[in-house]
């Protein structure tokens, strides 16, 4: 193996995106080199570039993004000055992409095969019938089911995780030398992850095929990688091979980012058993016409606790949310609120009722009206919950805007577009608190933020929390953000509660078996945790 | 496959449901009407006694339920009633001239469908080029321009003054098909130039709304040519809207000959059409009206089922 | 011969239309305030020139009386007399003048189909949000009949309710609008769905907020953009199609004078190689036109960069 053959040479790339009718630098000067049969992962939080740079190695920039400067040598071709044509040759020949959402890039039109058989046989690789043999050995390879027939379906008709991994055999098909891996794993649950990340690195290591894999998430890149760039707008922060970055990071900026993971909410002492907690949900059967997404669910909220909801999609976490407040009258059960049943439909209950129960969204951008000015959009539950009208309220909504910690004269007059996300999720915060509720539902606050932001999101919910005596329901698929500011943890699936109780017994064995595969389906930031893992389950099944 | 043959049937029936409805909208036509139908059809002459016995004979006495299922029988059986001006039988009226109308919007959407489809799908490929914005700029023109300025103007630029072609398509007897193209070849212009900007425009829009989505991306990474990615790729995703404009357009073409017909004297259902609502001849205005849903209806139909048929999610389910 | 001296004029109308267009932005730009001169750079040629044509048409409307050289249905001179000094553009079947007869017409005829865009505006906007908000048996309601009456075709529909009520400006301003607020409806009902499902509607509906301030808050200024640019294109609709039943004879009345029915009256000229009654109707393709291109140019803006 000629490890020292140097494959893909990027040096000084500039990428320049459109925005209105200005061009914007959003890579400025990155170097990289990457040897045959090497994994290269590069890391940073929305911004940084990284899918960007990913394209740019196979000489195409998206739509209202142009390359502006700096050289990309693929074995010895320039891919800036070589035409479009020779580009095309060498894309899904020699340089393969997998897509972030596997369900989103495949073809809806086209069986799985179709889409497979197209590259070999356009770029003159193989015929027809050797490309579909071809498949079927790849699709077992990549561990898929039946994988004589899977290839006749239609995309729709398989699930996620097994998209993803015939997306990885299609990329597969012409045995490139690079493939660029965009956040393969992103869009999948954490049990599904797990599979897709074994089959894709066992394939990768099989073929020797060099690799750029694209993520945010360092616990996965440890996995996966043999040296780590990190990103920072556009910018590299620092490179090195992948256990010296992880054991010790040089730059504050990585420091910063493996820092995140530490931050954890202070114990709170137990509640007594005689308190009426603040939300009690009480045999809840609820769904949408005959079919049951929750079948008999039953915890409490109290006052100054943070319950999490944790579950994968489908668990019918959201569904709860849907049912305390009121948008989905349960088919059996009920709400009570300090002791008292709400009524079950949101139309029936009492202004007073509605103010009680507030909810953060997860997407800030659908959450916020887009035509408002923060001034109505935090101030309109002040007027009409606590009448406050003129002086007093602009007052107010001062007040909320200095407790999300934004400068009040700023921003009160801006539209939610002139924010960034971090600030806008903060606007959810603040309209939640302008109601000055006892209870707030957190519906994925924070997943859709990067890590450093949605760090900030967590402490400022948690100061609010001790400063108001809220009591927060947090609604997340993300075990990290469990240990960081749970009292107590439900752990659904599929509509049940599988396991409750507070936050410490829940970490600690012994676990019930769904909650034991959560969690040590969390990728960790060893990088020999994948291969002790699955070793580890291997053992369990063989004996 | 059962579900779809479900679905077929079940738009079937909407469909026919549809048509029920509209019948009725069209029989209560008459009975808006002012005045009296039966003083209408004897004139203003007539003896009160005549009238009264008229309305006995015609059945205008009993309750309305009654007529409309009476009226619907009788169209059902192919009457549909006798014309005030001149006392034929309507159906024979339509029977003559519908023919006419068929060929002429069969002419033109012959020459439109295959035109608009192949312009939109090259607007698609050479997107912001100049020929992209000379080809929408001329559609969005030409689909502003009211029909009979069209019309007059391939009658000014063909027809006038020496042109090659008749100004009027307007024949006795059965021509032969030559001919009849000959002569309808303006009139076909006409409504081929109203209808293929419009089809042109969506088929161009249906494939550029595609082109952000993965999957185009992912073709394009596959190292896919530009058009093998358009074709391929996108055009089979956007096959429902397309379908449904097409159908929209066809059914405009057999509306819409109304005006074009009027402007060439050719002698089709608009051309009645148009006479009998300036004359109030309401019963041969209801089976024109009629003849003209129905065609609407079920083009619309086709539309819907075929736009169903090219849906992958439909037709193969999980 | 005749071909290439058509092209010749073709391409000077064309040229001349450009420059009246990129000089007509260019004055905007230096006359209006920053906002809209910022949104002005961004027009396209076509889109300047449709602003440019919109507004004169605009201006001949309301200074109709005072532009025209003879009144609306005065009798002038001699029957089809060809373009002289004081017809400037001749006169028509009646001896009426032309030039005259064209501008009032300006006023007859966009005014009329304003009225209609404007009702068919007011009555499918409102009810088409209503049916999306409150949803249920309205929604199912409204939206079934709407089928119905589109599955009419609209100019056929016209006609037959045209032979009930009779041909009046009036029964026809009426039938147009309510035939074509089926068409608002279903655009107006979409709109509003797709902003419905929003999350800041779900929270304003849980904050306890109130019909009309879901309409008027939370829903139109978000389905303003979709709506103002479906008015343009309405408005192209309706206009054609009282033209064209004008053109019919079904739709103004004389001696009102009107495009659609100009055309028809002179037509016959137009086998003499007289371009005369091409002119009222070339007046109503150039605004058509004129709005088409301001529309689209919104359609592109709003979709964002989509087409890139």
């Amino acid at each position: 193996m000629s490890d020292q053959e140097i494959l893909l040479t990027i040096k000084g790339l500039r990428i320049e995106g459109r925005a209105d009718e200005e061009w914007l630098e959003i890579v400025k000067g990155v170097d990289l080199t990457l040897h045959k049969g090497e994994v290269l992962g590069l890391i940073g939080e929305s911004g940084a570039g990284k899918s960007t740079i990913g394209l740019a190695a196979m000489g195409f920039a998206r739509d209202g993004c142009r390359i502006s400067g700096g050289e990309i040598l693929f074995d010895g071709i320039n891919l800036r000055t070589s035409s479009e044509a020779e580009r095309r040759a060498l894309r899904g020949k020699r340089i393969a992409y997998v897509a972030q959402s596997a369900a989103a890039s495949f073809n809806p039109a086209h069986k799985l095969i179709d889409q497979y058989c197209e590259g070999p046989v356009e770029h003159g690789v193989m015929g027809r019938s050797e490309a579909e043999r071809d498949a079927t050995e790849l699709y077992a390879k990549m561990q898929l089911p039946e994988p004589e027939t899977i290839g006749f379906r239609y995309p729709h008709q398989v699930s996620g995780g097994q998209l993803q991994r015939a997306m990885t055999a299609m990329a597969m098909a012409c045995r490139p030398d690079l493939i660029i891996f965009d956040e393969p794993t992103t869009a999948l649950d954490v049990t599904t992850q797990i599979e897709v990340l074994s089959a894709i690195r066992d394939i990768v290591e099989q073929f020797n095929t060099a690799a750029i894999y694209i993520t945010h998430d360092l616990a996965v890149v440890a996995q996966m990688a043999d040296k780590i760039k990190v990103l920072l707008r556009g910018e590299e922060v620092e490179e090195a091979d992948t256990r010296t970055m992880l054991a010790n990071p040089s730059k504050d900026y990585t420091k910063s980012l493996w820092a995140v993971r530490s931050y954890a909410r202070a114990e709170q002492p137990p509640v007594d058993s005689d308190v009426t907690p603040v939300v009690s949900v009480r045999g809840v059967t609820a769904g949408y016409g005959t079919v049951d997404v929750l079948k008999n669910i039953n915890f409490d909220i109290h006052a100054k606790r943070t319950v999490a909801v944790v579950g994968e999609s489908g668990s019918g976490k959201s569904t709860a949310a849907r049912v305390i407040t009121g948008l989905l009258p349960p088919h059996t059960g009920e709400i009570l609120f300090n002791g008292t049943a709400l009524p079950p439909d949101y139309r029936k209950r009492s202004r007073e009722q509605l103010r009680q129960a507030q909810m953060i969204y997860q997407s800030a951008d659908t959450a916020l009206n887009p035509k408002l000015r923060l001034r109505e959009l935090i101030g309109r539950p002040a007027q009409m919950y606590l009448g406050l009208n003129g002086k007093a309220l602009e007052t107010r909504t001062k007040d909320l805007l200095s407790l999300i910690e934004l400068e009040p004269d700023d921003y009160i007059d801006r539209l939610p577009s002139e924010l960034s996300g971090g600030q806008k999720q903060r606007i959810g915060i603040a309209r939640a608190l302008a109601a000055e509720p006892q209870f707030i539902i957190c519906d994925e606050v924070t997943s859709a933020l990067d890590q450093l932001v949605a760090e900030g999101i967590l402490k400022l919910l948690d100061k609010l929390q001790s400063e108001f005596n809220l009591a927060y329901m947090f609604i997340t698929h993300d075990l990290a953000t469990v240990k960081a500011i749970a009292d107590e943890v439900v752990v659904m699936k599929e509509g049940i509660v599988v396991e409750q109780g507070p936050k410490a017994q829940m970490f600690q064995p012994p676990h019930d078996p769904y909650t034991e595969l959560l969690l040590s389906s969390v990728a960790e930031m060893d990088p020999d945790w994948l291969t002790n893992l699955l070793e580890e389950r291997a053992g369990l099944t063989a004996s | 496959m059962s579900h779809i043959w479900m679905m077929i049937a079940q738009r079937l029936a909407l469909g026919l449901v549809t048509l029920l409805v509209v019948s009725l909208i069209i029989f209560l036509g008459t009975e808006l009407l002012p005045g009296d139908f039966a003083q209408e059809i004897l004139g203003q002459a007539a003896t009160p006694e005549t009238v009264a016995a008229l309305r006995e004979q015609l059945g205008l006495n009993d309750p309305m339920h009654i007529r409309y299922v009476g009226w619907l029988t009788d169209v059902l059986r192919g009457d549909l009633g006798e014309s005030l001006a001149n006392g034929q039988s309507v159906a024979d009226l339509i029977g003559r001239r519908l023919g006419n109308t068929l060929s002429l919007a069969l002419y033109a959407a012959a020459i439109a469908v295959p035109l608009s489809l192949s312009l939109g799908i090259l607007a698609a490929l050479f997107r912001n080029s100049f020929f992209d914005r000379v080809a929408n700029a001329s559609a969005l023109t030409s689909i502003s321009f009211p029909e009979f300025f069209v019309a007059y103007i391939l009658i000014f630029w063909l027809a006038g003054a020496g042109g090659p072609f008749p100004s009027m398509a307007n024949f006795r007897g059965d021509p032969s098909l030559g001919d009849f193209l000959y002569r309808t070849f303006l009139p076909a212009l006409t409504l081929t130039l109203v209808v293929t900007a419009h089809m042109m425009r969506m088929t161009r829009a249906a494939i550029i709304n595609l082109l952000a989505s993965p999957y185009i991306e992912m073709a394009r990474l596959k190292g896919m040519k530009p058009m093998r990615v358009i074709i391929r790729h996108a055009l089979p995703n956007a096959l429902a809207p397309i379908i449904n404009v097409v159908a929209l357009n066809l059914a405009y073409l057999i509306t819409g000959v109304v005006v074009v017909e009027v402007v060439f004297v050719y002698p089709g259902l608009g051309q009645l059409m148009v006479d009998s609502v300036s004359a109030r001849d309401m019963p041969v205005v209801q089976g024109i009206s009629l003849v003209f849903a129905a065609a609407f209806v079920l083009l619309n139909l086709t539309a819907d089922v075929l736009a169903t048929l090219s849906n992958p999610r439909l037709i193969h389910r999980r | 011969m005749g071909f290439i001296i058509g092209l010749v004029w073709f391409v000077v109308v064309i040229a001349i239309a450009m420059a009246a267009g990129l000089l007509f932005r260019f004055l905007m730009v230096q006359i209006c305030p920053k906002g809209i001169a910022k949104e002005m750079r961004t027009a396209p040629m076509t889109a300047s020139f449709g602003m440019l044509m919109i507004l004169i048409y605009i201006i001949v409307a309301v200074f109709a009386p005072l532009i025209a050289p003879f009144s609306e249905t005065e009798i002038v001179g001699r029957e089809y007399d060809a373009w002289n000094n004081v017809n400037l553009l001749g006169t028509d079947n009646l001896g009426r003048d032309m030039l005259s007869r064209l501008i009032y017409a300006a006023r007859n005829t966009v005014g009329i189909a304003f009225i209609i865009t404007a009702l068919a505006f007011f009555l499918g906007s409102i009810l088409g949000l209503l049916a999306a908000i409150v949803g249920g048996w309205v929604d199912q309601a409204l939206s079934r009949t709407v089928d119905v009456l589109m599955a009419i075709p609209s100019l056929i529909f016209a006609m037959l309710l045209l032979t009930i009520f009779g041909t009046s400006v009036v029964s026809m301003i009426i039938v147009i609008a309510l035939i074509d607020s089926t068409r608002v409806f279903r655009l107006a009902r979409s709109v509003a769905m797709n902003i419905v499902v929003m999350d800041y509607v779900e929270a304003a509906k849980l904050r306890g907020e109130g019909l009309w301030r879901l309409i008027t808050r939370e829903i139109l200024p978000n389905a303003m953009a979709p709506l103002v640019a479906e008015f343009g294109l309405r408005f192209c609709f309706v206009f054609l199609m009282i033209s064209a039943l004008s053109f019919l004879g079904l739709g103004m009345q004389p001696p009102t004078a009107d495009w659609g029915s100009m055309v028809k009256d002179n037509a016959t000229l137009i086998t003499f190689g007289d371009i005369t009654p091409l002119l009222p109707a070339g007046a109503i393709a150039l605004l058509t036109v004129s709005v088409n291109f301001v529309v689209d140019w919104q359609l592109h803006r709003a979709s964002g960069l989509k087409e890139q």
